[in-house]
Order: structure tokens, then sequence, then C-alpha cells
């Protein structure tokens, strides 16, 4: 017994199997086609592997369990995220049109899932591009050496560094000071920082001209941008490899801790993080399928995506891991050095008595014949684990752990100009789907003249996009980006997915959906993607919605600030949100997720108007 | 080490003075005793005007270390003198450093006597001045750093930092920018010569098919002959013109 609402006049609206039979034949028309095949792949790889494979991924490993955490991970990327992925293309191939379109085709009152999709891909994409501004602006200085952020500016007379810098590090200093210069809270906007205008510039610019002719030219920069991260990752794994501490953080990643199986925010986090990763409810998914041929097999090409996703996020957390390991041990070995001399200079002892291995006895020899003396030195515990933890995730990794890491290692121009490329590439390669799911719906809703070359719709949506991020170039520019990612990246994505596996099973019913896969690829899904797509993938995408909307509504909004006046100092201060934040959340969260039942319910009171006009003349 | 060589000198004299009488005798012994003694005096631990000097020879060089002995001792003094005479212009010599409570860590305090009174101290702001001028010529003496060789309360003059003229970042934003932009440029250049070439085109074409098409209909209209024969004229006809 299939449940399917009804849908009067699905089939006017859809191109039937004689009118794919026959666009395929004539190879004509107006819509852009993939080159080949490769071509789509990779696309479809860029966009799925971005920065979050390497920044976020690495860091939930690490603390839901290491080795264990990738059971949930696997286990939900074959329920949730290979089933969604089919589901996305196979739409997208069969409708041939892009997020709005699709939706239109299938139910008009639903054309409030691809409005939904185009402005959850904007907000994405002006915060995202934010975050390859950043990145571009480390590139840019990456070709000098020394580094940088190796050094910190001396302070008026000479004799020491400036106060900011020398109470926290050479590398929180050039992010948080040099390229942000970020005020103390998210109100205090503190006017423009132009190296951020001028990055933010470029990084429009280069988006600008790489999708300028749409996949035509984004499709040809993908060759670069896809393939070019693997290169990356495979050399810093040989460098990582041969550096001092990479088996410890190998070890620190990978050591399995099989009791957070058991805790529920590990599989959470799993769900969530698959789901993202993916990049699914962007609508940039569905646009790529559709330039395919009618016949191509989307069944494998959402089980070589999910193979290929797992295996990068696997691959970039081992290379990541190896450079923190590197780092941790560096600290750690300074840490222990310092107390060292400390101890050698209180006791004025000779300086090879007291060395690494003999150095835990020294100290508790001492501590207990001189106690007052040993804490009157103030002499902190080098806690290794602590080092293998702090600050490995987002921005921190990217910007100030690994930045330190490059500085200690020989070479150190050449490796930081390597490691900003590869995000770049990484960051570029998912905005290419970013803007197709702007551009494309917005071609389909008719909103600019369609007489209007791809070229101009691109420049016109890439200079808005730009005047509009200049919000991130702000002194509060970092928070701004933070705000965006935690709800505007969140919250909406899972209900457009949620909207989208309810539309495709229940409204345009799984049994035409059944009959499409077996038109395109020649055999129908087997019960695994139907079970999943009804049943397994829905009730995990709402479990997961639920879990983040009653966390979100528990807990007090705060936000982590960089104050040097604050107590904690360097560590970043937690600080409440102002109250109108909750008016900036409902714009980036709910005004997304509204606009799915608001469109349907507009609909209906128009149309219902139209009908009683109509019944009454 | 004072303490040794002036015993030896008082024994020297001891041997010396046989000649002398008494009471010269005790006089030079009483003062002799009284320097020795003031020297004592001046230079101890947390003395007001001098300095505790810390040396990590073993950290700094490795294998390579040399050993701290008194050789090393009167190198330091004579270093500490000659900065001394260069900040002061008055004539130090080695006497006027004095060292005390030396460790094994290698740490000592060191004071400065004023050459023109030797029990006088130099006071501590000179000698801070001398040696943060001289501070490069004191640590190659030792091979040694700023960190190495430590001063307890004398700060080390950091050198800035190395700020290029021409910020490097600008010079490679430049050539992205440059690249990118003369691309855009390049592309719609492209995209509007093929549009006027397409138009180019398009316009024969038109005429063309228009032909085409009035063909079609007057045959289909089936005033046979005379009509194709029309066209046909017709046709000649812009043959011929063009």
């Amino acid at each position: 017994m299939r449940l399917v609402l009804p849908n009067p006049g699905l089939d006017d609206r859809i191109p039937s199997f004689e009118d794919l039979k026959r666009m395929d034949k004539e190879e004509g028309g107006d819509r852009p086609k993939w080159d080949n095949k490769a071509q789509y792949i990779l696309t479809c790889v860029g966009f799925c592997v971005g920065i979050g494979n390497v920044w976020r991924f690495p860091y939930l490993c690490q603390s839901h369990g290491g080795g264990a955490f990738l059971i949930p991970y696997l286990i939900l990327l074959v329920l949730e995220g290979m089933p969604l992925l089919l589901l996305e293309f196979a739409i997208g191939q069969r409708l041939r049109k892009g997020s709005v379109g699709v939706w239109r085709a299938i139910n008009p009152y639903l054309t409030g899932i691809g409005i939904a999709s185009m402005l959850v891909s904007l907000l994405i994409g002006l915060y995202y591009n934010t975050l390859i501004a950043w990145i571009m602006w480390y590139l840019f200085n990456s070709f000098q050496s020394p580094l940088p952020w190796s050094q910190c500016p001396l302070n008026d007379n000479g004799t020491g560094f400036v106060p900011e810098c020398q109470r926290s590090s050479t590398t929180d200093y050039y992010f948080y000071r040099v390229t942000l210069n970020s005020s103390t809270s998210i109100v205090e906007s503190g006017g423009i920082h132009w190296p951020i205008v001028v990055c933010l510039l470029a990084a429009w610019t280069v988006i600008c001209i790489c999708y300028i002719r749409g996949i035509s030219t984004s499709g040809k920069a993908v060759y670069v941008t896809a393939i070019l991260p693997y290169i990356v990752l495979a050399i810093f794994l040989i460098r990582g490899l041969t550096l001092k501490g990479a088996f410890t953080g190998i070890k620190h990643l990978f050591t399995p801790d099989v009791n957070e199986l058991a805790n529920p925010t590990t599989w959470l986090n799993a769900g969530a993080q698959v789901f993202y990763a993916f990049s699914l409810a962007w609508g940039g998914l569905i646009s790529f399928s559709s330039y395919n041929p009618i016949h191509n097999n989307c069944m494998k090409d959402a089980m070589i995506l999910t193979g290929v996703t797992g295996f990068t996020s696997v691959y970039a957390a081992t290379v990541t891991y190896t450079i923190v390991g590197f780092r941790a041990t560096e600290r750690y070995d300074n840490c222990i050095s310092n107390n060292i001399l400390t101890l050698l200079n209180a006791f004025d002892l000779p300086e090879d008595s007291i060395t690494t291995s003999n150095y835990e006895a020294a100290f508790t020899c001492y501590n207990s014949s001189n106690p007052d003396t040993v804490l009157g030195l103030d002499i902190k515990p080098c806690d290794m684990q602590k080092l293998l933890s702090e600050g490995v995730e987002g921005t921190g990794l990217a910007f100030i752990v690994f930045t330190e890491a490059i500085t200690k290692m020989p070479g150190s121009p050449v490796w930081s100009v390597l490691f900003f490329i590869m995000l770049f590439c990484l960051g570029v390669s998912s905005l290419f789907g970013n803007i197709e799911g702007v551009v494309v719906p917005l071609k389909d809703l008719k909103l600019l003249p369609q007489k209007w070359p791809q070229e101009a719709l691109t420049g016109l949506t890439c200079f808005i996009a730009f005047i509009i991020s200049l919000l991130f170039a702000q002194h509060s520019g970092l928070y701004w980006v933070t705000l965006f990612d935690n709800f505007a990246g969140s919250v909406p994505l899972l209900t457009i997915g949620l909207f989208e596996m309810i539309a495709v099973a229940y409204i345009y019913g799984m049994d035409r959906f059944n009959e499409d896969v077996e038109f395109m690829i020649g055999y129908k899904p087997s019960f695994f993607w139907q079970a999943s797509l009804r049943f397994t993938s829905p009730l995990i995408v709402v479990v997961i919605l639920a879990f983040y909307l009653v966390t979100l509504g528990q807990e007090e909004l705060t936000y982590l600030v960089w104050d040097p006046e604050s107590e904690k100092f360097p560590a970043l201060a937690s600080v409440p949100y102002p109250s109108w934040i909750n008016a900036a959340i409902f714009l980036l969260a709910g005004v997304p997720s509204l606009v799915m039942p608001g469109y349907a319910l507009c609909r209906l009171v128009y149309v219902s108007c139209k009908n009683r006009i109509q019944g009454n003349n | 080490m004072l303490r040794f060589s002036l015993s030896e000198l008082l024994q020297l004299l001891k041997n010396f003075c046989f000649s002398f009488s008494g009471k010269m005798l005790e006089k030079i012994l009483i003062l002799l005793c009284l320097t020795s003694a003031a020297a004592g005096q001046l230079c101890k631990p947390d003395a007001s005007d001098g300095y505790k000097v810390r040396l990590s020879i073993k950290t700094a060089l490795g294998d390579q270390a040399y050993l701290w002995d008194e050789k090393e001792m009167f190198l330091f003094r004579s270093t500490m003198a000659y900065a001394m005479r260069g900040q002061l212009n008055q004539q130090f010599d080695v006497s006027n450093i004095i060292v005390c409570e030396e460790t094994a860590r290698v740490s000592f305090w060191f004071v400065v006597t004023s050459p023109l009174n030797t029990s006088n101290l130099v006071d501590k702001k000179s000698v801070e001045e001398a040696v943060r001028k001289h501070r490069n010529r004191i640590n190659s003496a030792f091979l040694l750093t700023d960190e190495t060789l430590e001063f307890e309360g004398i700060p080390r003059t950091l050198e800035a930092p190395f700020t290029p003229d021409t910020p490097p970042w600008l010079i490679v934003f430049g050539v992205v920018m440059g690249a990118v932009v003369a691309g855009i440029i390049v592309f719609i250049g492209f995209s509007v010569v093929q549009k006027k070439r397409k138009k180019n085109k398009k316009t024969p074409e038109d005429e063309d098919s228009e032909e085409e098409e009035s063909r079609g209909k007057t045959m289909e209209n089936g005033a046979a002959n005379e009509g194709v024969y029309n066209m046909s004229f017709t046709d000649e006809e812009r043959f011929t013109r063009i």
C-alpha cells in the first residue's frame, strides 16, 4: 500500500519519456551540457569535498572517540547520505531543470522548496566566500620569508613585544589583529577593515570569471580545483609523516573509544556532518545532474560520490593530524624545556643535571624538599592531550594551529603556499555549486530578464553578493561569519532536505520515481533505496532536526570573542548575544525554512481568490 | 680568586718586606686586608648596583660547548671593562669588575667599581647602558646570544621584524587581479564578437529561409507551373541583381 498524495496535472508539467527520448536523440537545445562524464564527477566531488573535510571532520573524529567515530559516520553516510544523493541526482536528471524548476514541475505549491534552496545557497555563499577571502589573504602573504605570522611586532620602546602578541601567540595575533582587527563584540562594528575588502573583491572576481559562462567555464576550472587538493594532501602526507610527533597525532585521532558510541551526541554529530558534507539541499546537485544525458547512471554516481567523500574525509583527517601532532609535540617539548630552565635557574644547578628523561623525578624531588620555592616559580604542567585537542576546529585549525606548525617546518613559505592553495581550491569548487544554486533559480523564477546573457547574470550576482558580504569586512566580521555558519548553514538545510524527501516519496510518488530510474538506468532501485527514501533517511533527518531545535531552545545563545581585556585571554571568552540577535537568527534560519509552507499558503490564497473571482464572473 | 692573589701578594710582600720597618708592614697589611674586605662587601647577591649574569653554554653550543673556567671569567671581566670604557670614557681595568657568588649553573653576580675611587661602585644605570650598547660584542665574545647570556634585569633591545618596502601581498594580489580582469575582458569581448558574427551569418540565411517558405507555400497552393515559374523568375532577378 503506497501512500501518495493526490497530485493532479503532474504529467503536463514534466517531460514525458517520449519527450526525453526525442531530446536525447536531438542533442540540441539551449540547455548546457557537460563536455564529458569526468567533468560532471569532478564538479560533484569538488562540490561535496570542501573545507569542512579538512577542518570539521577531523575535529569531530578526535573528540567523539577517534576511530570509533568512523562507525556512525560510515553507517550514516550510507543510510542517510547516499539515498539523498540518489534522490537529487535522479530528480534533476529526469526533470531536466534547476532546483526551482524541478519542484515547480512536481507541484507548483512546492516551488517554495526551490526558493528556500536559493536563499540558503545565497546566505551560505556569502560567508563561505568570506572564508575564501581570508584564505586568499594568507595565500598572498605566504610569498615572503620569514612568514609574517612568525614574528610579533615590537612595542614602543623596542624592549619587548606588543603585549597582545606576547600574551597569546604570533599566529593568534596575526589572525585576530592584523588580518581581521577584531572588535570585542558583534555589536561594535568598528568600521571596514580594508585588507579584507580587497580580498573579498579578489575572491568574488575569481568566482565570477570561473563561472562566467556557467558550467562551460566552471567545468574546465574543476580540472584544477578538484584534483589539486588531493595532490597537495599527498605531498603534506609524505612531509607530515616525516615530522617528529606525527604518529602521536594520528594515534590521538584514531584511538577508538568505544564508549562514545553509546553517546547520542556522537550519532547526531555524525549525521549532521554527513548531511552538510554532501552539500544536500543547496540545489546545486539537482542543477548539475540536469545537464547530464538522460541515460546517465545516477545510482552509480551516488555510490561513487559517497565513497569518494568518505575516503577524502579520512584521508584529510590523517594528513591534518600528522601536522597537529607535530605542533603539539613541539609545544610540549618547549614547555618541558622551559620548566627545566626555570628549575635550573631557581636552584642554580649545572645545565645538564635535569634532562627531559629525569625531569619528572627531579621536579618531584625539589617539590618535596623546597615546596615553597617551587610554588613560587609557578611552573605550569605540560599536558600533551590538552595540546592535541586545543584549537583544532574551524578557522582555528587552518589559521592558527596549521600556520604555527608551518612556521616550524624548514622551507615554510613553500608549505604555506601549498596549504592555502589547497584550501582555496577546496573552497572555490564548493562555491561553484553554490553559485549554480543561486543563479539558475533566479533565471527560473524570471526575476532577471531572460534576454540577458549568462555573463551578465553571473556578473550581477557576484557584484551584489560582494556588496552584501562587506558586512563581513567589518571589525566584527568574524562574529557575523560564525553566526551565519551556525544558523544559516544548519537548520534550514535539514528542513529543506526533509521536505525534499517527503515531496519525492509522497507527492511525486515512489512508484513514479522507480519507473523514472528504470527508464534512465535500466533497472529499478532495490529495496534498500526505496526503504531509505521512504523511511530511514527522513527519520534520521527528523531526529537530527529535533535535536538541533531542542538544544537551540534550551541553551542561552553565546559566542566566542577575542577580548584582550578578558580574564580568560588568550582563550576566547564566551559572551552572550545581544537581544536583537534573535531577529537576525530568524532572518537566517527562520525565513528559508518558513518560505516553503509560506509560499504554499500564499499560492493557495491566491488561487482560491482567483477562482472565486472567476466563479463570480 | 681575588683573595688568592691577595694572599700571594701578602706572602711576597712579607718576603720582600723584611727590610721595612714593622709599622710600614702593618700599615700595608691593614690596607690590603681592608681592600679585600671592602671588595667582599661591595659584591654580594642582590647588591643595589650589581647584576646577576647567567650563561647557558650547553644550550647554545651543544657539542661545541666550552668549559667555564677562570680563563673565561677573565674574558668576561675584561669584556665588561671594555664596555664600561666605551660608556664612561674612564680607564676601567679588569680589577674594576668584581665577581662573586659563582654557581655550577654558571651564574654569578658582578659589580663595577669606579677607577677613580675603588671603594665606590658605578651606578646601575650606567652599567645597564654600557651592557645594552655593547651587547652584541659581549655576546659574540662568548659565542652566545641574548637568551643564553642573560643579564638579569637588563631588557634586550629587540630587532624590529623585517618589513619590506612594498608589501609582497600587494604584488601577488596585483598579479592575480590583473589576470582575472584580463580574463573577464577576454571572455566578454569574445562573446560580443561571437554574437556579432552570428548576427551577420543570420541575415543572409534569414532571406534564404524566407524564400524557401514562400516557395513551399505557392507549391501547396497548387497554382502549379505559373506559380513556380513566377517564383523562379523572381529568383533569377534576385540572383542577377546580386
